[in-house]
């Protein structure tokens, strides 16, 4: 039970409270340049939350296994970017091979993801706050659906401003960031529930 | 002539090109770091470190990576001026480090230092490209030190870490957190265009242009924004 608890507020608070997007600011660009629209957006999100999941399994026992016994710590970063990077390429070819119809709807995102500081950012983030195997894939999972959460929302946010007048210094870039700066106060709001939730 | 030339790669980096308020790359440590002014300038020194590097080596091997496998090089390339800074940091500036976090090795996958070496290394000599990099650089910290400046002053009533007293019951310590970067990153960019005339940011919106997976990727994933390029 004590388990099942402490996975529970990994999850809730990788979603809501430490939302990667929103709070930690990783994934911006693909949150602004893929939110244009409902159905990219969600797509992004999904691929975006596979990658993590599957990067996490990869990168964890390699250095739990294999960096840390060997006194290799130092070459975190370089070994992770590439993991990342091979693992992205991998799947995109298996992806196309075996399962076509995935390709055609995640596929075109997946190039995108290897540079995508999110996960290079949860794999990092999963040794530094040192949790076990099973915590770290909660956390990459509850990363996922947060990117995925504020993708979606705010490709609905994006949508109503396209309908707007807005001041010509502001058009484009300038009015995104501010909308999203109102939807990170909104996700402020979840500071501190999580934790008085299992208190 | 070509001296001008030169002196123009440097200078088109800190505003006409500024790689975070017109280029619009580099966004994620541009909104994390700049709640302190330290922290902000630490960031834009470490990230010009790599990046001046990273263009000299990748400008100087720019004929033997074969086209196929340039991005995956580039990436191994920056990964490993990125370890070595981050080596530094941690050996002499511990604080620095304790105040980046996760920010300082992910400096690999700042798009400012892959889009570069795309857009101008793999195409330039290695002097000119050494001298893209300071360019960018100075133009990255420049954006980075004046969003820190911002938010600390008014939201946390101090400068680099010394507090300034006169303000302590007026500062808005919303801008220190996340919602405050996202606002004041807006309204720069608002301001650069305003100053500019409009003449500088002839990007409005994000699109494939800077992205460094461009080469890789298929222009319908990024909403087919090509059209505004």
């Amino acid at each position: 039970m004590e388990v099942l608890k402490s996975l529970l507020v990994i999850l809730l608070s990788s979603v809501l409270v430490n939302n990667y997007v929103l709070s930690r600011f990783l994934g911006i660009c693909p949150f602004l340049g893929v939110s244009k629209k409902l159905d990219q957006a969600s797509g992004m999100g999904v691929a975006v939350t596979a990658v993590m999941l599957i990067a996490t399994a990869a990168t964890w026992p390699i250095q739990k296994f294999i960096l840390d016994p060997l006194g290799l710590g130092y070459m975190q970063t370089i070994v992770f970017i590439v993991i990342i990077a091979s693992l992205v390429q991998m799947l995109e070819i298996l992806l196309k091979k075996f399962i076509p119809a995935l390709h055609a709807g995640l596929g075109v995102y997946l190039p995108l993801i290897t540079t995508n500081c999110a996960v290079l950012g949860v794999a990092v983030n999963n040794i530094n706050d040192g949790y076990n195997f099973l915590e770290s894939m909660i956390s990459s999972l509850g990363c996922g659906l947060g990117f995925l959460l504020a993708m979606v929302l705010f490709a609905g946010v994006r949508s109503r401003i396209d309908e707007t007048k807005v001041p010509k210094p502001f058009r484009g870039v300038a009015i995104t960031l501010i909308a999203a700066s109102f939807l990170s106060l909104a996700f402020m709001g979840f500071a501190g529930i999580v934790d008085k939730l299992f208190a | 002539m070509s001296k001008n030339n030169n002196l123009s790669i440097v200078t088109k980096g800190i505003l006409k090109e500024n790689p975070v308020f017109v280029l619009l790359l580099g966004t994620c440590p541009t909104l994390a770091v700049t709640n302190n002014v330290f922290g902000a300038f630490g960031m834009g020194i470490a990230a010009m470190i790599v990046l001046i590097c990273s263009n000299m080596l990748i400008s100087a091997l720019r004929k033997i990576i074969p086209d196929g496998v340039r991005i995956p090089s580039y990436i191994v390339i920056i990964a490993g001026f990125v370890t070595i800074v981050q080596m530094l940091v941690q050996a002499f500036l511990p604080e620095l480090n304790d105040l980046l976090g996760v920010y300082l090795p992910l400096i690999v996958v700042n798009c400012i230092i892959l889009g570069r070496a795309e857009m101008f290394a793999g195409k330039n000599t290695v002097g000119k490209s050494a001298l893209d990099g300071i360019g960018m650089g100075i133009g990255f910290t420049l954006a980075l030190v004046s969003m820190a400046i911002v938010r600390e002053v008014l939201g946390a009533a101090s400068f680099a870490g010394i507090a300034i007293p006169f303000l302590e019951p007026y500062k808005i310590s919303f801008l220190v957190k996340a919602p405050g970067g996202l606002l004041v990153y807006g309204v720069l960019i608002a301001l650069v265009y305003i100053i500019t005339n409009g003449k500088a940011p002839k990007k409005r919106s994000f699109s494939c242009e800077g992205c460094p997976s461009r080469a890789t990727c298929n222009p319908s994933a990024c909403g087919g924004e090509k059209e505004e390029a």
